[in-house]
């Protein structure tokens, strides 16, 4: 039998946090309140205060608590970013999920006792790049960019000693994390450079007689008529024209979900699944858990027997991005 | 400061790639970065037909680098990136991480413009497992480019992608393959119908980005012209061209006498705004949105 494989679930806030650890999340992921973490968005995320009340909680109740440190700190405000490592150390955090080389060697040189991991950020796609980060910094698990196929998925964890972390639900990037820089073509404000993607602030939304256009920084990204769900505009899951032809031509809003190959995923050998959305509601975090919980549990005793119940996926599905889901890039067709 | 022609981007028959870099031979360049960066999908070009070229880029007095993939997932892929990394004879534009676990301490490298270099720390790292130069990533400004140059080591070579389409973004996905209704395993390589890929419009039929396989490139052509006074006071060594299908010689000619005086700014500029592909951009390297097109006038204004 595999090893426990953990669960990690997102805390955009103190009560997301609480409803994680309460719903049965393993470990939670957390930020500070500024750009030093990729949802850097309006009031989300941690504050002194909060994040030692938040770091309590959990471990009072067995769960660990990991920080984001996940965006590319540049020269003129670097000593943000190492202040951000030198608190969590103090606070006493289980890991930190770093993204930038440059930090990495500040924290594994300044702290070396505190384990590290590689964030999505990091564009680690394979055995040999994760083995720089290792070699280097010691780093201890590493969260996979959702670019690869199952396949490639257990390739990668069959040749490194590095944990491997895949995503299991939530909001799905289509482009590889870390090197995506349409939000501050369209801006001036990126993942990594501001830890926000599409920025509210830049977004304008405007009620017009052919129906609900949403701009980004001037650009027309979406129109909606009538009944249509009109999500968070995130750039690349527009609207568009190529050759005259209307469509999502990136991707349509939809989420992750590993559901129905948890156990392929178990088998292969991954030390921790991941649920993303620090930005959504404690609501949201509570029914995530709740049903992957009772999933990975259940994968976990029995993998032949398990099949993805009914009520998971509608309950999944209801919280979904276009309340729809996806497998992604692990599966051949999405690619 | 020495002018480089970037990578080819897009898929050009193989007979437009050796006719191009035949032209290229007697091109003002000093510097020409050789290989498919974009899709291992992309065979046309083998790296025994790339290293035929780089000989005869080499005889013509050219600096060759050979460049890796950015986007590595498939075992094969890492096979075809060792080869390179270890080809023996010319230095290799790394990519990815897992490119530079391969030449770190072994070979000197060209540290990327895909490898998120944000700050000294990172760029120390970089000079430390055996980098000869790097490439800012696009998305950074002067600012932060100028306190990078005052902290890094002088012999250090730092090149700026100073025109053409801004690669932006890369995915699992082929999203050229997507819209023309086809599965990536069976794409057909259909991305070789567009020699500088294919643009994608905003329903108010704007310009906004450009498709170009599993790479999402801007609309926009960067042009750092206006920039080029500054940036060689700043201490840049290269400006890296990024090719285009058609009027490259012309591009390449304009930078060159900008540089050698023969030309002003304003001329080259206006030179540049008909043969570029797409409107000109240049937001990023003054710290603003990528896609604008800031002048220096409009700066003094502000000021």
């Amino acid at each position: 039998m595999a090893n426990k494989v953990e669960l990690v679930c997102p805390a955009g806030s103190f009560p997301a946090l609480r409803a994680a650890v309460d719903n049965g999340a393993d470990a939670v992921y957390m930020g500070f309140r500024d750009a030093t973490n990729a949802r850097n968005f309006p009031g989300l995320n941690f504050d002194d205060r909060t994040a030692r009340q938040g770091i309590d909680y959990a471990h009072a109740r067995g769960a660990k608590v990991l920080l984001a440190l996940n965006t590319y700190p540049q020269p003129q405000s670097w000593p943000i970013w190492t202040a951000a490592v030198d608190k969590a150390a103090t606070l006493g955090v289980d890991a930190l999920i770093l993204a930038d080389p440059g930090l990495m060697a500040y924290a594994a040189r300044t702290h070396p006792e505190l384990r590290l991991h590689l964030s999505v950020q990091g564009s680690a796609t394979s055995a040999e790049a994760i083995a720089f980060y290792k070699e280097r910094f010691n780093i201890q698990r590493v969260v996979l960019p959702r670019v690869l196929s199952l396949s490639q998925v257990k390739r990668v964890i069959a040749n490194t000693d590095v944990e491997v972390e895949t995503f299991a639900f939530g909001s799905l990037c289509v482009m590889v994390e870390g090197r995506c820089y349409l939000s501050s073509y369209a801006t001036g404000e990126s993942p990594n450079t501001c830890g926000a993607c599409s920025p509210a602030r830049s977004v304008r939304w405007e009620e017009t007689p052919q129906g609900r256009n949403v701009r980004l920084n001037g650009v027309l990204i979406d129109s909606y008529k009538g009944d249509d769900s009109a999500g968070y505009p995130v750039l690349c899951k527009g609207r568009f024209l190529v050759n005259g032809k209307l469509g999502y031509v990136l991707e349509e809003p939809t989420s992750l979900s590993v559901l129905g190959i948890l156990p392929q995923l178990i088998e292969a050998g991954v030390a921790a699944i991941k649920v993303e959305g620090r930005q959504r509601s404690p609501a949201y975090v509570a029914q995530v858990t709740k049903v992957l919980r009772q999933a990975l549990d259940t994968a976990q005793a029995n993998p032949e027997g398990y099949s993805p119940r009914s009520d998971w996926v509608a309950q999944l599905d209801k919280v979904a991005e276009g309340s729809t889901h996806t497998l992604g890039a692990l599966e051949r067709d999405w690619q | 400061m020495k002018l480089s022609l970037g990578p080819i981007l897009y898929l050009w028959s193989r007979e437009q790639v050796l006719d191009f870099y035949k032209q290229v031979a007697s091109w003002p360049v000093d510097i020409v970065y050789l290989g498919e960066v974009i899709c291992s999908k992309r065979r046309a070009m083998k790296l025994d037909d790339w290293l035929t070229i780089a000989e005869e880029l080499t005889a013509a007095g050219k600096e060759v680098v050979l460049s890796t993939l950015v986007l590595v997932e498939a075992e094969s892929e890492l096979l075809a990136m060792r080869r390179i990394v270890e080809n023996g004879k010319y230095p290799v534009e790394v990519n990815d991480m897992a490119a530079v676990q391969m030449a770190a301490d072994k070979v000197p490298f060209v540290a990327g413009p895909h490898l998120n270099i944000y700050n000294c720390e990172s760029l120390s790292l970089m000079y430390k497992s055996g980098a000869a130069r790097w490439v800012m990533p696009v998305e950074l400004s002067r600012d932060t480019l100028q306190v990078l140059l005052d902290g890094c080591p002088s012999e250090l070579e730092t090149e700026v992608f100073a025109y053409g389409r801004l690669p932006l973004a890369f995915s699992a996905r082929c999203f050229t393959a997507r819209n023309e209704g086809l599965p990536k395993d069976d794409c057909q390589l259909r991305c070789g119908d567009y020699a500088d890929g294919v643009v994608m419009r905003s329903q108010e039929e704007e310009d906004f980005l450009t498709i170009n396989g599993i790479q999402t490139q801007s609309a926009t052509t960067c042009s750092l012209l206006d920039a080029l006074p500054e940036m060689a006071a700043m201490g840049v060594d290269i400006l890296r061209l990024s090719p285009q299908s058609r009027n490259m010689a012309e591009i390449v000619e304009i930078f060159y006498e900008v540089l050698d005086g023969e030309l002003s700014v304003e001329a080259g500029i206006k030179s540049l705004n008909k043969i570029a592909t797409g409107e000109l951009s240049n937001g990023f390297w003054y710290g603003k949105s990528g896609m604008e097109w800031h002048t220096v006038q409009m700066e003094e204004e502000h000021a």
